[in-house]
């Protein structure tokens, strides 16, 4: 991979839309998504089960497994690249050494048969030509960066010798062995102790900042993502409900479906309060609303918030929202 | 001919080295191997010796130990060379150890030392069933050889790929299994004639649908799992992800499936035996023989037992060989012993 020398976007996603066949027709999962990420950015994006977060995760890969389908307006330019239209060997290619991804699950994402060591190598070998003790330094390097102790006997342990947040640190190793220019983390750490997790996140920020890689955090912690994030956009039922800054989404959200998520997490600034739910429950798959998504729960709703689609809204340079409300005020 | 069964030996005794060396090499199979050992030491020894009997059956050369007659131009194996049958034998029924014929009582030529006694044609009883042995080893061994690729090569294929694939290998299982197995096996064996390879190749083909089943199932799992998925976002293509991760991860299902499959076959042998498609000198044609026998009186009943009893005691071992694997070789189990 050649560092590209133009300030542009290192990934763009733009109409991004995910289907899947429901009764006769095709539901879209994520519908017209569209964002940016600057080279060494940390964006995260944020919401509840189902919202389609991980689809697009897996778009960006192009690994949508079938019946799932990525709809042929949708662009993701990786790199000055469109990787929809790449074909299948550029593709895998690309997989790894341009993009890489880890995993929520660290307990399944390594091959319990085989040394850890040799899998960081086959992840290695795939993307340069090194010979076997090379590759060995390579691993042991890598393994030593992302802070196991014992790295070089650790190379011969197999997976299930491992505790969790050792085998997360594996998993990053063996992503970051050949140096990606893009990292998707899927909840990282969402299956860590508290104590590991915070460890992970600082160990993730640490190789940004070495590395310089961009990394796409999905999560449904806004505790991870303020530890980490530098923007952040919020999703709701297959579309962005709001994006923007860590400052500007988690200090002064506007889109209705923020403030419900913000106001629902416990602080100990409001200690003895009720906290706030959002009323109701996401609907499923084809029972959406014609217009806003999130017309059928949002305590704002009015007008045009069932029928129509809410236009994102510029709030400013970094910040948007998706809702009628919004536009309704800004237009005012 | 004899030079192959020579050179199966050597690759057998070379291939089983190898394994050897290999699963010393790798701690996951050395523990399993130790925890076996622990578990079956007498399965383990008693089965050793039948495949050394097996081994030993299958050296052979011809001339060299000074008999005469039509024996003299034949390759003999060792077996037959420590046994010498065109020498030791009586003219009829003998019992262990007897002197004299059972039937009329005529001197023995050699009194007291036929272990196993003797049957109608004057065989050495012991010979035929150490004989059979060879041929017991072939039936599970062989068949599994043919059997266990076609289901891999199926089952990996449709829980791997799916859609399409999917739908066709299963129109072929559901075929197959919705044929009478028996029919099928025994037209086959008709087709293809009575020989050895092709009876085992007939018991392979119809009988890969369950192994295959399994395997599938197994695969559909697998290839759900975050460290295939992994591989993916990796950019490993689609044999390397089969090749590296799910076959090693089947390894498991298909040692145990080998060990229990492997009695089963040889136990069907009898059934063919019985009707009249075995394979010659197995312990099946014995019983077969045998089976009229026991209506005499006084019954004779050594040939029978020697061959179910060496037919038994081998099943019974692998048996609880397979068994001990399961247990091993469960990757819960597995987990837990690290």
């Amino acid at each position: 991979m050649s560092d590209t020398t133009t300030n542009g976007p290192l990934l763009s996603v733009e109409d991004l839309s995910i289907t899947f066949p429901l009764d006769d027709e095709r539901a879209p999962v994520v519908d017209r998504i569209s964002f940016e990420m600057a080279p060494g950015e940390i964006l995260a994006l944020v919401g509840e089960s189902g919202c389609g977060k991980s689809m697009t995760a897996l778009a960006i890969l192009r690994l949508i497994a079938k019946p799932g389908r990525i709809e042929t307006h949708s662009r993701v330019v990786f790199d000055g690249r469109d990787i929809l239209r790449l074909k299948v060997t550029q593709m895998r290619a690309l997989r790894g050494a341009g993009i890489a991804m880890i995993f929520q699950e660290p307990m399944a994402s390594l091959n319990p048969v085989q040394t850890v060591g040799d899998q960081v190598i086959e992840a290695l070998r795939l993307h340069e030509r090194v010979s076997t003790p090379a590759a060995r330094d390579r691993a042991a390097e890598i393994f030593e960066r992302v802070g196991i102790p014992d790295p070089r006997g650790r190379l011969k342990a197999y997976p299930h010798q491992l505790s969790g947040g050792l085998k997360q640190r594996v998993m990053i190793a063996m992503m970051l062995v050949v140096r990606p220019r893009l990292l998707i983390a899927d909840e990282p750490t969402t299956a860590l102790d508290v104590t590991v997790q915070a460890q992970i996140l600082a160990l993730l920020r640490e190789l940004r900042e070495e590395l310089g890689m961009a990394v796409l955090l999905i999560t449904h912690d806004f505790g991870v993502v303020n530890e980490l994030a530098d923007r952040v956009a919020v999703m709701y039922g297959g579309r962005i409900a709001e994006e923007g800054t860590r400052a500007e989404v988690l200090g002064a959200p506007r889109h209705p479906y923020t403030q419900g998520l913000l106001r629902s997490i416990p602080s100990l600034a409001h200690r003895g309060e009720t906290l706030t739910e959002i009323a109701g429950t996401v609907p499923s798959l084809g029972l959406w609303p014609a217009g806003c998504r999130f017309a059928t729960r949002c305590p704002k709703v009015f007008g045009p918030c069932n029928a129509e689609v809410p236009p994102a809204v510029r709030l400013s340079d970094s910040h948007r929202a998706a809702c009628h409300e919004i536009a309704h005020e800004v237009r005012r | 001919m004899s030079w192959i069964g020579n050179i199966i030996v050597a690759v057998l005794v070379a291939g089983g080295a190898y394994v050897w060396i290999w699963a010393r090499s790798n701690r996951l199979w050395r523990e399993a191997m130790r925890a076996l050992v622990r578990r079956r030491r007498i399965a383990l020894i008693v089965l050793g010796v039948y495949v050394l009997i097996g081994l030993l059956d299958a050296v052979s050369w011809v001339g060299g130990d000074g008999v005469q007659g039509v024996a003299a131009s034949e390759a003999r194996s060792v077996i037959d060379r420590i046994f010498k049958p065109s020498i030791f034998r009586e003219k009829s029924y003998s019992e262990p150890f007897a002197r004299v014929e059972f039937v009329g009582g005529a001197a023995l030529t050699f009194p007291g030392q036929h272990v196993l006694g003797t049957d109608i044609l004057g065989d050495d009883v012991l010979y035929k069933t150490l004989k059979g042995v060879k041929v017991a080893l072939l039936i599970g061994g062989l068949t599994c050889l043919v059997l266990i690729p076609l289901a891999l090569l199926f089952g990996v294929s449709a829980g791997y790929f799916g859609g399409r694939i999917d739908d066709a290998v299963f129109f072929v299982m559901s075929t197959l299994a919705s044929i009478p197995n028996l029919l099928l096996l025994i037209a086959l064996i008709m087709a293809l004639g009575k020989g050895t390879l092709q009876v085992c190749f007939a018991l392979g083909v119809t009988g890969w649908v369950g192994l295959s089943r399994l395997t599938r199932a197994e695969t559909l799992k697998l290839r759900e799992l975050e460290y295939v998925q992994a591989a993916r976002a990796l950019g490993v293509s689609h044999p390397t992800i089969v090749m590296r991760h799910i076959l090693p991860n089947l390894a498991h299902l298909v040692i145990i499936t080998f060990a229990l499959l492997f009695t089963g076959l040889v136990l069907s042998e009898t059934i063919l035996a019985y009707l009249g498609i075995g394979l010659d000198g197995s312990w099946g044609r014995m019983i077969d023989q045998a089976r009229n026998e026991l209506s005499r009186d006084p019954v004779i009943w050594w040939n029978i037992v020697a061959a179910s009893s060496a037919l038994f005691i081998l099943v019974l071992c692998v048996n609880l060989i397979a068994d001990a694997l399961r247990d091993i070789l469960d990757p819960r189990t597995l987990r837990e012993r690290a």
